[in-house]
């Protein structure tokens, strides 16, 4: 379905004209950690979700939610300002968009080494997105805090 | 999504992207990212398939290992399995919701709210279903019960339509914004408990083609859009309906 071939007209268009005026980044970062079965991993996503009675996100917010790692899946609410994206999915189930129980499950399995005690969701709106620069390199230093060497980045 | 992948790393957090459209990763370039064919607002593929989702989670993480980097972009190789709906093929109705009662007017105020009462009075047990099933609701960002943004919305509604462009918005952009993504949720979340309502398009059609809120929702976005006041024409140009049923 996010093939742009598959997608109607204007999506197809909105969304070339959007990666079309995505900045290049001025270089090419890369980190490396110890294998798979030994890293700490925390979700970082972009869906506006957060907790309920967390306060919702507001249009062009570039600023994070914190969700602790005991937090069910289904106590999940989504405040992105976008109505442009499926979220009956969601709304089903959860994991669609933040895979909290299939993490724990690879952790169980040992596929990863730890789920990390804080994950984090910003709302994916702002456009450039280079407007995410300082909450991102803050959310670096708490990720740091938290022995996270895995972030999996999940858009909506 | 990439640029936060990007701080990240330059950070020193080794990170890995799920990719809804590759031409966004393609261009920005982040670190690691997994192109995945699936609906945007699915990323990890179909709700309620955990198999599934944790395939496509192990696939993202696993490229932490790759080592041919910086940027790696690999595709997914499978498509999302559809949802399955059981209840579809025993009772399948291409509509989610069909309401045989007869309806008030809803293009007079007082016929609006009526008719909206009544849809919701309908929708109750399915959205309690829904909740059961779920154990949750997403309803509920605003605070109000689905009764009291009901009501509150065909009253903004009301004062909209009788005020000039350049009155004063009868309520916060920002609260008309959580009412309005509250009665959706709860009409989707209802949707989605009966037969054959786990059909996203579908949904969507009904809501905006055939329910009162979608009706609610479509004239709220066009005296949004006619209004004087920039945050609230804003709304209404994008934050109200989504972008397909506009088209």
């Amino acid at each position: 379905m996010a093939r742009l071939e598959d997608l109607s007209p204007w999506e197809r268009d909105h969304l070339t004209q959007l990666a079309e005026r995505a900045p290049r980044m001025p270089s090419e970062p890369w980190a490396i950690g110890p294998a798979l079965a030994r890293r700490r991993v925390a979700i970082v996503s972009t869906a506006g979700l957060h907790r309920r009675g967390d306060r919702p996100f507001a249009s062009g917010g570039n600023d994070y939610r914190v969700i602790p790692g005991d937090t069910p899946a289904s106590e999940l609410v989504m405040s992105h300002v976008s109505v442009n994206f499926d979220r009956t999915g969601f709304r089903s189930d959860p994991n669609v968009v933040f895979p909290i129980d299939r993490l724990r499950e690879l952790q169980a399995a040992g596929v990863v080494g730890s789920v990390a005690d804080h994950h984090y969701a910003f709302m994916g709106a702002p456009f450039p997105p280079t407007t995410f620069e300082p909450k991102a390199r803050e959310l670096a230093g708490l990720l740091h805090r938290d022995r996270v060497d895995a972030a999996v980045l999940i858009p909506v | 999504m990439s640029a936060v992948g990007h701080y990240l790393e330059d950070e020193g957090i080794p990170s890995v992207g799920i990719s809804l459209v590759r031409e966004h990763s393609q261009k920005m370039r982040p670190p690691r990212a997994l192109w995945v064919p699936f609906m945007l607002g699915r990323p990890l593929g179909t709700p309620d398939a955990p198999d599934f989702q944790r395939q496509v989670l192990r696939a993202a993480l696993e490229l932490l290992e790759a080592p041919d980097g910086p940027v790696v972009l690999r595709d997914f190789p499978h498509d999302a399995p559809a949802t399955v709906d059981p209840q579809a093929h025993t009772e399948g109705m291409a509509c989610p919701l069909a309401s045989h009662a007869p309806a008030p007017d809803p293009s007079t105020a007082a016929g609006l709210r009526d008719a909206l009462r009544a849809e919701v009075a309908q929708l109750a047990p399915w959205h309690d279903l829904a909740v059961r099933r779920r154990g949750a609701s997403a309803f509920g960002l605003g605070g109000q019960s689905i009764e009291a943004l009901a009501e509150r919305l065909c009253e903004v509604l009301a004062q909209l339509e009788a005020g000039a462009p350049d009155a004063p918005p009868p309520i916060a952009t920002g609260a008309l914004k959580l009412a309005c993504d509250d009665l959706r949720t709860y009409v989707e979340e209802a949707a989605s408990a009966q037969p054959g309502g786990r059909d996203p398009d579908a949904v969507r059609a009904w809501i905006f083609e055939r329910s009162v809120a979608g009706r609610l929702l479509l004239r709220l976005r066009a005296q949004a859009q006619r209004s004087a006041d920039p945050a609230l024409r804003a709304l209404g140009a994008s934050g109200l309906v989504p972008r397909a049923v506009r088209s």
